[in-house]
């Protein structure tokens, strides 16, 4: 006999038996297992055995990441919404409030490049615009291996895929690609990073929520039909990848983007009609996760039959239907009562809706099959009981030792003694290099709003009826985190940060997405812990508090895990359309002024890297005092009128930033710069010290520029002048000068990716025929 | 005046063409959706960019059988201004209301970034207000933009004038390695031989506003709104 409240469950013909090793099988550990036991207080089915399986894998349960999430700052007077939505949400003012939240599709990527990448954008768009918010923006950021690696062909393969998936998916939908971040690094090789970003703009009062209130209320599945694709996806994605990972690839779903187009229009009728009380995306785990968690979420429980939930084969059992992770589908609870209200606005966009369930007061899970009941779990458990850990962390000694690697422990190449040689060499780093090739290919100024696309500092998109603007960024330097998490966390969110106010805007949120290796090597949970107590500690000082994001462990093929890369997605808000600022030189004889103190610094740079091929030394010292007063005296600077361009120095050090101001708009221009500080002249041109930005203003400005610097603590000294179109880049120090047209800087620098991509067509077609010939 | 935007499953340029329109031109813009068989008495129709049907067989198959379509060729034949955007222009070609098609760029890649496009006709009704020869900068999205025709055709497009826009240098030179996707003699933009209806690949929606970057494709706007009201006054 059942417990008092549970149904008679029995298993159903044709499943197979709950064995250890099926347990196994779906990725549940021993004690996980045993947990299980006792919240069913029986053998579950296998249908239910999946149901958990889902939901206590670690892309659903965060069971090894929650303790540590935990400790991020989620709170500020302008948070609307925190973590544990669909996505974050906060208020911009106006009555106006911007829903936006970053995900990861990394194992999918890695085995399906096209498909893995355009599922992701979907998913991530899904997520913004069930919160009642229209998609305005995408981001992205992706780590690939070296294009001219020993697996050179299989990175541009995998590289070509990527960019092609996400383009065609947010190009169809119509969402614009605003700008990212790409690296190359060696460490990424056979385990890409795709983490997507999407940002939508909603009314205050038309937030809504996933939760499935209302007794009574029919839940109903919109969109695409369930198949059997991507079933066990989230299972998939929380496991390391291995040579078989390939065989996997019918777990990767389908994209299509047409679905999403009407889906999104549909729903955000749906959400302003009133007929529903809440809505979500079938994502990751499918009907499994959406509705436990919208039951979760109100308090109660849900009753389905899954023989109502279209489907487009036969002879699916319940266990493939709730796991199905079949796109572009979503749940809707709708008000009792309003369901051919519903269907007639899905129908207007030619959607199918079938009413599959209701909501209950029982808090129980139940899946019925033609009213035999197939799998009766206690809901509030299912969602919030999974075990979570806080593991063992422990350092790699080899990485404490690779810290304390010096630069006087380098010996210089004899080609740097030009160091024109050397700028070259990083301009062409496909790290550092332009991304044209990629976001080309990306549909940029769709729905009319992106005032600044990808390429400089910060992406920004106006606010229609008003006068302001949303910038966003994504950062995240691995190779700082690999060699000091703490403080590689910390630098990720400043340099975000950083970013956005360089664009004119005031950082106001965070999302972020984890990417790491296996949490039981204590190695990796140590990056881990390190990295998310480095990112809490400067979104405290920062004031950006975290309102949500993804974790994506299990990053690791055979050679080994990935570089820590916990990426933070940023959104700030520019007050007034006047304050847009960009990364490019403006005039001819504006002064160029350096915010920020160079270094001895070399420790983890693109230079140390790309020159000398290593990588060693600690992660660039940050102080988040003199960022946080770099950051606001800047911001005022630039709302003051004072600032022509601001950018970042980042990866290849002064001397690129330089650079890139000069040659990284349409015309390339000259700089007639000099730097006298005492520095060895690696470290002062190349080397990556943090809190520093090039600016640039007006000759008229200067002394009001350097005066309000002066007054707020931050250093900053006039370095030189902005030259004349077709000029020279002249960078002279006490050591050797940097000196070439930049004409041709700027030819290294657009050209370094397409020379490595279009240069081997033949050698793309090569991997596309042995991809299609091993099937 | 009243002009109105078809939108079509899958279009997602509808709201900036609506939104060009109102911005520019002086009395009502309206959406028309596709399964209505009524133009409601607009003046103008814009068919959109997009993805109708998400191009899954063709770019526009599908959308040229979408029941408004049969209206949108009356309107036409009646001497009425159409003018396609990119998938709108895709449309038309498939709808053979314009000759010729777009095939898949050169690079076989989406291509999206700022061209330079050169006027090469100005008349009514959509280029009296620019100047012949007058170098525009509008923004590109497609990854089937690539214009093809017999060479007859391409003859008589040349012959009756009815190429409006070429692809071009910033300084107005038509060379090969100005045409982004490997278009026919860099056509960017065409008219049917009555000259009312116009398909153009580049974006003039989403050039109006100097704060996007350019402004140049206002004027195509404005043609429209003075061939109106010079037809208004008329009736």
């Amino acid at each position: 006999m059942p417990a008092a409240g549970q149904l008679l469950v029995q298993p159903r013909p044709g499943d197979p038996e709950v064995t250890a090793t099926l347990v196994e099988d779906h990725g549940l550990s021993e004690v996980e297992y045993a947990k299980i036991l006792e919240i069913m207080g029986r053998v579950p089915t296998f249908t239910e055995l999946g149901i958990f399986s889902a939901m206590w894998s670690e892309h659903c349960g965060y069971k090894n990441s929650k303790p540590l999430l935990r400790t991020l700052p989620t709170r500020a007077p302008w948070v609307l919404q925190g973590p544990g939505e669909n996505a974050g949400v906060i208020d911009v003012g106006d009555g106006l409030a911007v829903a936006f939240k970053i995900e990861s599709h990394n194992h999918p990527s890695a085995v399906e490049p096209y498909q893995g990448a355009a599922t992701g954008v979907g998913g991530i768009l899904r997520d913004v615009f069930t919160m009642g918010a229209r998609p305005i923006a995408v981001l992205n950021s992706l780590r690939f291996g070296e294009l001219d690696g020993a697996d050179g062909a299989r990175v541009r393969y995998l590289f070509a895929g990527v960019v092609k998936g996400i383009g065609d998916y947010g190009n169809c939908v119509g969402i614009p690609t605003v700008g990212g971040e790409v690296y190359f690094d060696a460490a990424y090789e056979g385990n890409p990073l795709v983490n997507a970003m999407a940002i939508g703009l909603l009314k205050k009062e038309e937030l809504i929520t996933a939760a499935a209130s209302g007794v009574g209320n029919p839940i109903m599945a919109v969109g695409s039909k369930t198949g059997r694709d991507g079933i066990h996806g989230a299972t998939f994605a929380s496991a390391e990848l291995t040579a078989e990972s390939e065989a996997k690839r019918p777990m990767v779903q389908v994209g299509d983007p047409f679905t999403e187009k009407l889906l999104l229009e549909a729903s955000l009728e749906l959400i302003r009609s009133g007929h529903i009380v809440g809505i979500q995306d079938m994502g990751a785990a499918g009907l499994v996760s959406s509705s436990t968690e919208m039951a979760a979420r109100g308090g109660t429980g849900v009753d389905i039959e899954i023989t109502l939930v279209p489907v487009r084969e036969r002879g699916m059992t319940p266990y493939e239907i709730l796991l199905s992770e079949t796109q572009e589908r979503m749940l809707v609870v709708a008000k009792e009562g309003r369901e051919e209200d519903v269907r007639d606005i899905l129908g207007r966009w030619d959607l199918d809706a079938e009413t599959i369930g209701y909501v209950t007061d029982t808090g129980r899970y139940v899946v019925r099959e033609n009213g035999a009941v197939v799998a009766d779990i206690p809901g509030e458990p299912l969602v919030d009981e999974c075990p979570t850990y806080t593991r063992e962390g422990r350092e790699n000694p080899e990485i404490t030792k690779l810290r304390e690697w010096t630069p006087s422990a380098l010996a210089p190449r004899h080609e740097e003694r030009d160091p024109t040689w050397t700028l070259r060499r990083l301009l062409d780093s496909p790290s550092i290099a332009s991304k044209r090739w990629v976001y080309e290919q990306y549909d940029t100024t769709v729905r009319t709003n992106t005032v600044v696309g990808p390429g400089s500092d910060a992406a920004v998109v106006r606010l229609r009826g008003t006068r302001k603007a949303i910038a966003a960024s994504v950062d995240a330097n691995g190779r700082y985190v690999y060699l000091n998490p703490f403080a590689g966390g910390a630098i990720a969110v400043a340099e975000s940060a950083r970013n956005l106010v360089c664009s004119g805007a005031r950082p106001l949120a965070v999302t972020d997405n984890l990417n790491f290796g296996n949490p039981l090597k204590p190695e990796v949970y140590h990056q881990l812990s390190e990295a998310v107590r480095g990112i809490g500690e400067a979104c405290r000082r920062l004031e950006t508090p975290v309102t949500g994001g993804n974790v994506s462990l299990y990053n690791e093929n055979p050679r080994g895990a990935i570089y820590p890369t916990p990426t933070i997605g940023m959104v700030g808000l520019i007050d007034d359309l006047e304050h847009i600022t960009t990364a490019a030189f403006k005039e001819d004889g504006d002064a160029i002024v350096l915010l920020g103190a160079n270094s001895a610094e070399l420790g983890g740079s693109e230079y140390l890297k790309a020159i000398h091929g290593l990588v060693a030394g600690d992660a660039p010292a940050l102080d988040l005092d003199a960022e946080s007063a770099l950051q606001g005296a800047l911001l005022e600077a630039i709302r003051a009128g004072l600032v022509q361009s601001a950018h970042d120095c980042a990866e290849g050090g002064l001397a690129v930033a330089l650079a890139e101001s000069a040659i990284g708009a349409d015309e390339a221009r000259g700089v007639e710069a000099s730097l006298d500080d005492e520095l060895p002249l690696n470290a002062l041109l190349f080397g990556e010290a943090q809190s520093r930005v090039v600016v640039s203003c007006r000759p008229g400005d200067l002394t009001t520029l350097l005066e309000r610097m002066r007054a707020a603590g931050v250093p900053a000294a006039e370095i030189g002048r902005v030259g004349e179109r077709g000029g020279r880049v002249s960078i002279a120090t006490r050591e050797g000068t940097v000196d070439a047209p930049a004409a041709e800087l700027a030819a290294i620098y657009f050209g370094a990716i397409p020379r490595r991509m279009d240069g081997t067509p033949e050698a793309v077609d090569a991997m596309l025929r042995s991809e299609i010939d091993r099937r | 005046m009243k002009v109105g935007v078809i939108t079509f499953p899958g279009s997602n340029c509808d709201y900036d063409c609506y939104k060009a329109a109102q911005e520019v031109l002086e009395g009502e813009t309206i959406f028309l959706w596709h399964k209505e068989h009524d133009l409601r008495g607009v003046d103008a129709v814009f068919l959109p960019g997009g993805f109708s049907y998400g191009d899954y067989l063709r770019a526009g198959a599908i959308a040229q059988l979408s029941p408004i379509m049969n209206e949108v060729r009356q309107f036409a034949a009646a001497g009425g201004p159409v003018i396609g955007i990119c998938n709108g222009f895709q449309i038309l070609c498939e709808a053979g209301m314009l000759p010729g098609a777009l095939i898949r760029n050169r690079s076989l890649r989406f291509i999206s970034r700022p061209v330079h496009i050169r006027v090469e006709q100005s008349r009514p009704p959509f280029t009296s207000e620019y100047g012949a020869g007058r170098v525009l900068r509008v923004p590109i999205a497609h990854g089937e933009g690539c214009y093809i025709a017999d060479e007859p055709v391409l003859d008589a497009l040349e012959a009756e004038g009815r190429v409006l826009f070429r692809y071009c240098t910033p300084d107005g030179e038509v060379t090969e390695a100005a045409n982004p996707n490997g278009s026919a003699r860099n056509i960017a933009g065409i008219v049917n031989e009555a000259g009312n209806v116009l398909g153009m690949m580049p974006h003039p929606e989403r050039a109006v506003e100097p704060l996007l970057g350019s402004a140049d494709g206002a004027p195509l706007f404005e043609s429209l709104g003075a061939h109106l009201t010079s037809m208004m006054i008329y009736k």
